[in-house]
């Protein structure tokens, strides 16, 4: 059986799928990758089903080899590097750009642009046990994925045998980004901050705290206050990744995958799940605005980026990999779709020579 | 039963609150609406609901926009709810769960007896005097919070929470009582240590209480926690066997 063996671990690489949906009565964190739009575009470009598992990294990549026979894979935004063939030749290769590493070629990737969370996706998938459901790590209590923890050195993650028949070769051109403030639904407690609170909350420009992981993004900017007679505290109740929780020095925390499943501080609003992905794509320094909008608004916009989502992973382009140059392909799926890639003549200069 | 108020999170979950404070009657209401609902979906009832769980006093139904809508989801869960009765039945299970207090299981037994009044003596003959309801699961897969604390016995949670608590530890935080499946960060005080895992993932039913269940602490010394220790890492025991006879 085909296996990805982990040379080197990375700084944070954990198995991660969409999560565990149906672990929270239990008191299991939803977990699964930070971003699910880049999941599900990597998947569709791989032809697997839409929740197959694939690699989250953070800060460093890690360097891996297929094992055992070929693995496909395709790597999500942030991430380029080479592959290098055991015959020691060296290939270059970047986003949304399906291929195959032959058996025994390995994976060497940069550093993650800005050290972000970014994705490997993989040919059918990883084949480990699922629980409740899922393939997903969840490291608060050391389950799921790989043993319940990060990768190292000298693991070896099995690939499905439907993996290894495929060609390889095509990309997917990515939805254009959503861009603008981040949306929020105010709630579940604003009420907890009055008016006032809420519009200092919105109106204000917040910059992401070096305290970020895959638990929650800490917020600096203006101290909230609470309502008269409000307070921090509230009876502890449901939590979802996007709440955006305020405790008592009045500095807010947007709750992402690995939150605890309840808790106790007021919850001024909530991040629509459209601009979740983006905002748990960003690091320390970055600063952002929020726009309040309404459920119904917020539902829309979700309707709306699925259907973008839909026709990115409807659009993706069948290329004979040994006929073009890669480098040029990759720098091509980057520019988002602007080229035709099935018309020889609209693709930048590289199928003279088949 | 009526929903006190229903509350947003966004396009991803509503909270239905049924209650004002924790309790054993607001577990009631709670056990009542979540069996109700998780009923529903599994009839197929409720379309787009991907997962139901039970706080102290609300329940969180967790849906996918794609498919439903918060409008229609409401709507639904309103026509659920309104024929409901709390569920008075105590049903659970009762459990007899050995709790080493002395020294290092409790290093916040001199600072509660300084605040409370109490020596660490009638703060253990308390604790462990009370049986306890599982009002809720959460925070942590398996971690249940315990009610109802004796008044005497209630303290706010500490100011400065502490970054790593030991799996295992008992603590104790205003009317309520958790114990700790998970090393974790933790701002509540810990009075004793419990060897009885609560979560593990390879049994069918992965955390060993459930709420409705019921159970008291039986003081134990160091080497009979070690013993218990012991056997339950060789497999000599199962957590089973603290069900009280």
């Amino acid at each position: 059986m085909a296996a990805l063996h982990v040379l080197r671990p990375g700084a944070r690489t954990l198995v991660q799928d969409m999560g565990f949906a149906t672990g929270r009565g239990l008191g299991v964190p939803l977990c699964g990758v930070l971003d699910p739009e880049t999941l599900l575009l990597l998947n569709a470009l791989l032809d697997n089903p839409p929740g197959a598992a694939a690699l989250e990294l953070a800060m460093t990549a890690p360097v891996l080899q297929a094992v055992g026979g070929a693995v496909r894979i395709a790597l999500g935004p942030g991430l380029a590097g080479r592959i290098r063939a055991e015959t020691g030749e060296m290939r270059p290769i970047g986003p949304w750009q399906e291929t195959t590493l032959a058996p025994r070629a390995v994976l060497e990737l940069d550093r993650p642009e800005r050290g972000a969370p970014a994705l490997i996706g993989i040919g059918g998938g990883l084949d480990l046990p699922r629980i409740l459901g899922s393939r997903s790590t969840c490291l608060a209590a050391g389950f799921g994925g790989l043993e319940g923890r990060a990768l190292r050195a000298g693991d070896l993650l099995p690939v499905p045998d439907d993996a290894t028949g495929a060609a390889g070769g095509r990309t997917l051109p990515p939805p254009p980004p959503l861009e603008g403030p981040i949306r929020v639904v105010p709630g579940p407690q604003d009420d907890s901050f009055g008016r006032a609170g809420l519009s200092r909350f919105l109106a204000a420009e917040w910059t992401l705290s070096p305290a970020l992981d895959r638990m929650g993004a800490r917020l600096a900017g203006p101290k909230l206050d609470f309502a008269p007679g409000r307070g921090a505290d509230i009876l502890s109740d449901g939590i979802t990744p996007g709440a955006i929780q305020v405790p008592g020095n009045g500095q807010p925390i947007v709750l992402l995958a690995d939150a605890q499943t309840t808790g106790g501080y007021a919850k001024i609003a909530t991040v629509i799940r459209a601009d979740l992905p983006r905002l748990a794509r960003m690091m320390p320094g970055d600063t952002l605005c929020l726009a309040a909008v309404t459920v119904p608004e917020a539902e829309a916009a979700a309707r709306a980026r699925a259907a973008d989502l839909r026709r990115a992973a409807a659009t993706r382009r069948a290329l004979m990999q040994d006929r073009v140059d890669e480098d040029a392909l990759w720098r091509a799926a980057l520019e988002g779709g602007m080229v035709d890639m099935t018309r020889p003549d609209h693709f930048p200069g590289a199928l003279d020579d088949g | 039963m009526i929903a006190l108020r229903l509350r947003a999170l966004a396009d991803r979950a509503v909270t239905i609150e049924l209650a004002d404070q924790a309790g054993t009657e607001a577990a009631a209401r709670v056990a009542a609406v979540g069996d109700a609902v998780a009923a529903a979906v599994a009839a197929g009832q409720l379309p787009g609901v991907r997962d139901v769980a039970g706080a102290f006093a609300s329940v969180t139904v967790h849906y996918d926009c794609i498919e439903t809508s918060q409008k229609q989801l409401v709507e639904a869960l309103k026509a659920l709810i309104a024929p409901l009765e709390p569920q008075t039945a105590t049903t659970g299970r009762v459990w007899s769960l050995p709790c080493a207090y002395a020294g290092t299981h409790g290093p916040d037994l001199p600072e509660l007896s300084a605040a409370l009044g109490l020596d660490t003596a009638a703060i253990i003959e308390r604790h462990s005097a009370v049986t306890y309801t599982v009002l809720a699961l959460g925070f942590l897969p398996g971690l249940p919070f315990l009610g109802d604390l004796p008044a005497d016995l209630a303290r706010p949670r500490r100011s400065a929470p502490r970054a790593r608590v030991p799996a295992g530890s008992v603590a104790i935080a205003n009317r309520l009582c958790v114990i700790y499946p998970w090393d974790s960060p933790g701002g509540w005080h810990l009075v004793g240590r419990c060897p009885v895992p609560l979560f593990e993932i390879g049994r069918d039913q992965p955390a060993l209480l459930a709420v409705g269940d019921r159970l008291r602490f039986r003081p134990v010394t160091d080497a009979e926690l070690n013993d218990i220790s012991r056997d339950l890492a060789r497999g000599a025991r199962s957590p089973e066997t603290f069900l009280a006879t």
